[in-house]
């Protein structure tokens, strides 16, 4: 599903420049739930930003379900970020003035879908995160733990080949966290390939790999037995 | 433009940002406002003074002769020109299609009046029937001279109102007898005169009288002329200049004057005046233009500023907005379809509002300078659909700056 080779980032600070990336190599199957460890400076967010093509690589290559990622004009990058990928965001993300329900469809209204159609499709979206109820309240009305849920409906609503979820429980509590993480196992479960950027070791221990960074390389990629997050909440 | 999608986008933006709408709108609809109100007023005063001068009617052309400034054909200045006789019906023949009404006037200061005991000194004016058209005066009491006094020379006297006061208190004037150096004039109307006072001081003779009882020979004095009318003020201001003008030329051209001696002849053209006062009003008028549209470039600047708090305010959306798959074209649309609405509608509003205004509250002005202040519609939509155009212009910068945010940047945005 996704293939990295020799993948380089450096950020200019000023004179300076800070280079992030130094040739990352791996590769993800498809149905993989995998986590990208590191401490703070480690790169794993610019190496998930690369990935979800928010972000360039100065170097290397970067195929995603077979298509070459590399010089895509904004139009073509907002086109493929809508196709396979689906973001979760440490900070939920979500748009402020637009209720739940309107907030899951909108990605499929950048995909042209029709009004009806796109309803129909945000609601079920909802009910699978639970949140049936809630589709009519702005965010602010909802939990942190139920904000999360709403962008994972939203991130799931395109049906994108590939999750990206950076630390997505970054801003829960513990008791969230695992329902979150629990949700997140379950949409694997379903066969869905899921890349989730954190720094905690139980959140990792629920993924089946773990890829470990440290100051701009990999240096460690073993395979887990995963940790059900079901069992401990 | 009918993506229904997008017009909902938009009303729950503007819904939730009522007072950033309303404050666009206002700026905008304030400067059609303002525009509109000062065109209006600008015409009103047009109007206004149009009316001041149609009331006086006043396309009279008044020529009265000086004294010659320049050597012309051997002559030596300080010439004191008199007109004659001749030089009326001279005019009367060359110019008698264009003239409307005619008079010239013959005229003695200073002469002493006597009523019984009562005596003053008064202007006596030897003159035609038309002068009491020309000078615009009205008869209280009595006739005025007219063509069988001037024929048989007639001591017929009209007499002003101040002067009948002075003479015959609050007796009755008509009939009787006034003496003019020992000359008997009988009084057969009284006059009152628009121009006050000062001008109900005179007594009016037949011209033919003035010049055989008191040695005028030939003489006149001064020409008062009046053209026939024309369609509108300003085919009548052409002509009357023009005639002005040939009037000028053959007056110099009979008394041997250089043509470019300005003090021999004199020609007060009122309508002349009239048309000064009109370039004073258009001057004015372009004033409130300039005006009013540097107040449409202030409503396009604080548009334009709106504009671009909205897309700062916005950045983190649109970074949203991007990394859901938005393409920049939409991130442009969604902003510029905000800001052309919003505009158009607040501008649309201002104009309305002040077209209803001028149509309701503008024939309520009871002033002498401002009438019927109105204002011309196909201008004022333009001006709407310019400003309109501004505003898109000034939001499509921010708009095209913001689809070109890098959604990284845009999500780090807090």
């Amino acid at each position: 599903m996704i293939e990295i080779s020799n993948l380089h980032k450096s950020y200019k600070m000023g004179a300076n420049s800070l280079h992030v990336l130094k040739g990352i190599n791996f590769k993800v199957a498809e149905g993989e739930l995998l986590s990208i460890m590191g401490s703070s400076g480690s790169g794993k967010s610019t190496l998930l930003n690369i990935l979800g093509m928010l972000d360039e690589a100065d170097e290397g290559s970067y195929i995603l379900d077979g298509v070459h990622i590399k010089n895509l004009s904004e139009k073509l990058a907002a086109k493929y970020r809508n196709k396979f990928l689906g973001f979760i965001f440490q900070s939920f993300n979500l748009i402020g003035y637009k209720n739940a329900l309107d907030n899951v469809a909108l990605p499929l209204y950048y995909q042209g879908m029709a009004r009806g159609e796109r309803m129909d499709r945000a609601m079920s979206y909802l009910e699978k995160v639970g949140l049936a109820d809630w589709a009519s309240h702005l965010p602010n009305e909802l939990s942190g733990g139920q904000k999360q849920r709403v962008a994972i409906a939203r991130a799931l609503a395109s049906d994108p080949k590939v999750l990206l979820a950076d630390e997505p429980t970054g801003a829960l509590d513990t008791k969230t966290s695992y329902e979150v993480m629990e949700l997140i196992q379950e949409i694997n479960d379903e066969g869905r390939t899921i890349l989730v950027v954190t720094h905690e070791h139980d959140i990792a221990q629920m993924t089946k790999r773990i890829v470990n960074l440290k100051d701009g390389v990999i240096i460690e990629d073993t395979l887990i037995s995963q940790n059900r997050a079901a069992q401990n909440v | 433009m009918f993506d229904l999608d997008r017009w909902d986008e938009i009303f729950e933006t503007i819904r939730k940002n009522k007072l950033r709408t309303f404050l666009t709108g206002l700026s905008v609809a304030s400067g059609i406002f303002i525009l509109v109100i000062l065109l209006g007023i600008g015409e009103g005063m047009r109007n206004g003074i149009a009316r001041e001068f149609e009331q006086d009617a006043s396309n009279l052309i008044f020529v009265f002769p000086g004294v010659t400034s320049k050597e012309h054909n051997g002559l030596n200045p300080g010439r004191r020109i008199q007109l004659k006789n001749e030089d009326y019906d001279q005019i009367l023949r060359l110019y008698g299609e264009k003239l409307d009404k005619a008079s010239s006037v013959y005229q003695n200061w200073g002469q002493v009046l006597n009523y019984g005991k009562e005596s003053g000194s008064y202007d006596l004016r030897g003159t035609f029937p038309a002068y009491q058209e020309l000078e615009n005066i009205s008869l209280t009491s009595g006739r005025f001279i007219d063509f069988n006094d001037l024929s048989n020379s007639e001591k017929t006297m009209v007499i002003g109102n101040r002067l009948k006061l002075d003479l015959f208190k609050e007796e009755d004037a008509i009939g009787k007898i006034v003496q003019v150096s020992g000359v008997n004039f009988k009084v057969v109307g009284v006059y009152t005169d628009p121009g006050g006072e000062r001008e109900e001081t005179r007594a009016v003779i037949p011209i033919t009288t003035a010049q055989k009882a008191f040695g005028g020979g030939n003489n006149i004095n001064r020409l008062y002329l009046t053209l026939k009318p024309e369609d509108n003020f300003d085919a009548a201001v052409a002509a009357s200049s023009q005639f002005s003008e040939e009037l000028e030329q053959f007056l110099k051209m009979r008394h041997t004057i250089a043509p470019d001696d300005d003090s021999a002849i004199r020609i007060n053209n009122y309508l002349e005046n009239a048309k000064r006062f009109f370039t004073l009003m258009d001057m004015i008028r372009l004033f409130f233009w300039g005006v009013g549209i540097c107040t449409i470039i202030a409503g396009v600047v604080g548009v334009s500023n709106i504009m671009l708090i909205i897309v700062k305010e916005r950045t983190r959306e649109i970074g949203i907005r991007k990394a859901l798959g938005a393409q920049p074209i939409s991130i442009i649309g969604m902003i510029l379809h905000e800001s052309i609405f919003v505009t158009a509608i607040a501008g649309f509003l201002g104009l309305i509002f002040s077209l209803a205004l001028l149509e309701f509250v503008g024939p309520l002005i009871e002033t002498q300078y401002i009438y019927n202040p109105t204002v011309n519609f196909t201008v004022a939509i333009n001006t709407v659909v310019i400003l309109v155009l501004a505003g898109a212009l000034a939001g499509f910068f921010p708009a095209w700056r913001a689809a070109r945010i890098r959604p990284i940047n845009a999500l780090r945005d807090e």
